[in-house]
């Protein structure tokens, strides 16, 4: 087996690119968006070029251009699949990749997805994980009509740290998550038994109640589905604030971040680890992610002209919230090198528009890393937690 | 033709997925894994490989408890219904995928998107057995709770499926064009748009899964009382019942068929499937023998002292399982001794049933275990592959059944030689179909295209 690779590298996957004019590329499928043809091609494609894992995006609402409400625009892609779903359809077309749909949080069951996550583990054979996010538009919450969420606008994206009706749902994603692993914890490994001579399936010892009970929510436990292949499926969270790198720090297994720059690295990934040490996972190994949206051509200004092309369809100036890379991929290998010795160990990458830029990804990018050294040139391990050289951890609950 | 002269009615067949109780052998050395997904893709693909209308899984949101503690003897541990139905989409191309979901610890927003999205990844195979939990005990694993009393179990399932049913319809089909020349994604810019306010769900918005193919998933139901037949009647599109054997499900038969004209329906709009075990062997004696051989694995003397306490609803682990049936009456009232268990709701009058089975134990001489394996879970069909099959086109075609939902007793072979054996009689007698010839779950059970909400 050949040492865990120097940088990691996942794909983030929604629709038919990140940009919304991606769909009009001429190498687009959006008539197959919904579709598991569409989803098994994209993800062969990030596995053949070796990459750790996958993103699926997912919303318990319809995509908008507007930070809340419905835009009713019908020039760009609308409607999604269940991103869970998605993924165990991939995941017995797929051997070594890692598989993490995004989830909703905010209006959803832990104990539900805790063991969807874990089956997922399963049908994958240790490759799930789950990137956990909070759904903070009102028109989602009018969707389940079970809690007032006041309207999102631009200036709270922008500050989302200081508003309090999210900040509560962010404190809320970090007990979320916690109920999550304590139910994937709630069976013991050696829990069944199929002991014959005293008529035993299980041995009841070693099945835990959790008896969560926190601010938002109680959860007695245990799972109904046994501990799932990895331990503990991955966790990742998107943070692009103080508290929510509080909240990363304190649920999940990878952090992406969103540096603008080289410079907003150090200190981004110094919060991360002092919330940490505050969360008593000090001596955990905790990957720090940066997230890049990707426009890659043979030339800087080959891929500039893209994007302009594209803003152009689209009507208005694509950004995002993170930085929004255009250029060649020996460029962005550079770029993320140096960005590594910042004190990241990998990133995810949004590709602008699929098949094309991920492709870039898998086929360009790729061989300009393994060329500088710092990219495996075979799968190295079985599970996710292991191409990620985090260790299987032990049962919280074991004696 | 049948000899009568009536045309020879097409059998159904369901494979279950063996479930978390007693009926389940996980003692027998061939009893594989009831977690692995390899269990999983075995039995479905022996059910598409003999031609199944679909396969099933059960749902059970608490692990049971009896005595306080969690119950150990039968199988336990299953994994999550959506997620294993998407992965067997990958390995299967026809089956249908039918899972259990409980409409009292969900949201129908959730579940329509799960739905909606299993069907789109299947092409066209998802199939939803909608059942109504109110306890507590359960509600403990959900941060909703899950208190409802009685009368209202099947009015929230009722508004619950019929809410899944607006957002379902709320994409009408045909709103995504892709035509990228024009830059038109979706030719209805407010497609999923909905609305539902009633007692039990106050949502709006926009639902965000297109049409899938089967329009709405093929609805299952398992109600057996007055209500929950009326309720399978309205809205179900194959219904699963426990009267198996021929009178008791021709009264069955014609009961839930009686009651289809009401709701402006046909009669084949809804398909009859009693659940049913079987034993095979090379002789009708030889299975007899197994299935006594069977019986006795299924019901331990432990297991016999356990379910003995369902109905007396006290302890009686003192009592001895070869003795006689215990001298106490059945504590009556609420069923405080086992937890997370349907079958104790069907004992409605214990002194009644303890009298009965008294009595049948006098009768035959039995001891108590022999008494439990007595009145609990016969096999349906025991004999030879030959005998197997006219039973089944026997019920099927006297109008008991439209077909049957197989529940092997041994985890993942325990279809394989009825795939092998009797399949191929029922096809060679031209009662079971040899391919498929539609791709949808909608086009095996016959039952066309959803109706309009009206």
């Amino acid at each position: 087996m050949s040492p865990v690779p120097k940088l990691h590298l996942a794909v983030a996957l929604d629709a038919a690119g990140w940009h919304p004019a991606a769909w009009r590329e001429p190498d687009a499928r959006p008539a197959e968006l919904f579709t598991a043809r569409y989803w098994a091609d994209l993800v062969g494609e990030a596995e053949r070029g070796l990459l750790d894992f996958v993103t699926i995006e997912d919303s318990l609402g319809v995509q908008s251009s507007l930070p809340d409400g419905f835009d009713d625009r019908a020039d760009q892609v609308r409607g999604r699949l269940d991103a869970v779903l998605v993924a165990s359809r991939i995941a017995p077309l797929t051997r070594h990749i890692g598989l993490v749909p995004t989830a909703v949080v905010t209006h959803t069951e832990p104990f539900h997805l805790s063991k969807a996550i874990a089956t997922l583990d399963y049908v994958s054979n240790g490759r799930g994980g789950l990137r956990a996010q909070v759904a903070p538009r009102h028109v989602d919450a009018a969707h389940f009509g079970r809690r007032e969420l006041g309207e999102i606008s631009w200036d709270d994206v922008a500050h989302f740290d200081r508003q309090s009706a999210i900040a509560d749902l962010l404190e809320e994603t970090a007990d979320y998550v916690e109920v999550v692993r304590r139910l994937w914890d709630s069976w013991e490994d050696d829990a069944e038994i199929r002991d014959v001579a005293t008529g035993r399936f299980v041995d009841r010892e070693k099945l835990h109640y959790i008896d969560f009970e926190g601010r938002w929510f109680s959860v007695r436990g245990p799972s109904i589905t046994p501990r799932p292949p990895q331990g503990q499926p991955l966790v990742v969270t998107l943070a692009h604030a103080g508290l929510p790198y509080r909240v990363g720090a304190r649920a999940a297994d990878v952090v992406l971040v969103t540096p603008g720059e080289r410079g907003d690295i150090r200190p981004i990934v110094d919060q991360v680890r002092t919330e940490q040490e505050n969360a008593g996972r000090a001596g955990e190994q905790v990957h720090v992610f940066a997230d890049i949206l990707v426009f890659l051509d043979e030339t800087e200004s080959a891929a500039a002209e893209r994007k302009a092309r594209l803003d152009a369809v689209d009507g208005a100036e694509y950004t995002s919230d993170t930085l929004i890379f255009t250029g060649t991929a020996a460029g962005l290998a550079d770029q993320l090198v140096a960005w590594r010795d910042e004190g990241l160990s990998g990133f995810r990458l949004r590709p602008g528009a699929i098949p094309h830029d991920l492709e870039a990804i898998t086929r360009a990018l790729v061989p300009e890393l393994r060329a500088r050294g710092v990219f495996r040139d075979e799968y190295e391990a079985t599970t996710l937690r292991g191409l990620l050289g985090l260790p299987r951890p032990a049962n919280r609950y074991a004696a | 033709m049948s000899t009568d002269g009536k045309p020879l009615k097409q059998i159904h067949l369901a494979a279950h997925f063996p479930g978390v109780n007693n009926t389940t052998v996980w003692s027998d050395p061939e009893a594989g894994s009831h977690i692995e997904f390899d269990s999983f893709v075995h039995l479905a693909r022996t059910a598409e490989r003999a031609k199944f209308d679909l396969f099933f899984l059960a749902e059970g949101l608490r692990l049971r408890e009896q005595n306080g503690e969690i119950y150990d003897l039968d199988v336990v541990g299953r994994p999550d219904t959506f997620t294993v139905l998407a992965a067997l989409a990958a390995v299967t191309d026809r089956i249908g995928l039918a899972g259990t979901i409980n409409s009292t610890f969900n949201e129908p927003y959730e579940v329509a998107r799960q739905f909606a999205s299993l069907d789109h990844l299947s092409a066209g195979r998802a199939a939803w057995n909608v059942v109504t939990s109110w306890d507590a005990f359960t509600g403990e694993n959900f941060r909703r709770g899950g208190f409802l009393p009685q009368e209202q179990r099947y009015e929230r399932a009722k508004a619950f499926l019929a809410t899944a049913a607006e957002l379902f319809d709320s994409w009408h089909g045909g709103e995504v064009v892709a035509d990228k020349e024009n830059g038109v994604f979706l030719v209805d810019p407010r497609a999923g748009a909905f609305e539902h306010r009633d007692a039990h769900f106050d949502i709006a918005g926009r639902f965000n899964v297109p049409r899938s193919p089967q329009g709405r998933p093929v609805i299952l139901q398992a109600g057996d009382s007055e209500e929950g037949r009326e309720f399978a009647a309205s809205t179900a599109d194959a219904i699963f019942s426990r009267h198996g054997t021929l009178e008791a499900g021709q009264e069955f038969y014609a009961d839930v068929k009686g009651r289809l004209a009401k709701y402006g329906r046909r009669n084949e709009d809804l398909v009859v499937l009693p659940a049913a075990t079987f034993v095979l062997g090379d002789t009708d004696a030889e299975a007899q023998e197994l299935a006594d051989v069977v019986r006795h694995q299924q019901v331990s003397g432990q297991t016999a002292i356990k379910f003995a306490e369902q109905l007396w609803n006290r302890d009686l682990s003192g009592y001895d399982p070869d003795g006689p049936l215990p001298d106490v009456d059945p504590v009556v009232g609420e069923n405080t001794i086992a937890k997370g268990r349907a079958s104790v709701r069907m004992y409605r009058d214990p002194l009644a049933t303890a009298k009965q089975w008294r009595e049948l134990a006098a009768a035959k001489n039995l001891s108590l275990r022999e008494l439990i394996i007595e009145v609990t879970g016969r096999q349906n069909f025991i004999g030879s592959p030959a005998t197997v099959a006219s039973s089944i086109n026997e019920l099927v075609q006297a109008d008991a059944s439209d077909g049957f939902i197989l529940v092997p007793h041994v985890t993942p072979g325990g279809l394989d030689r009825f795939a092998d054996d009797v399949v191929p009689l029922l096809q060679e007698r031209g009662v079971f179909r040899t391919e498929y010839s539609g791709t949808t779950l909608r086009d095996h059970l016959g039952i066309g295209a959803p109706r309009p909400l009206g």
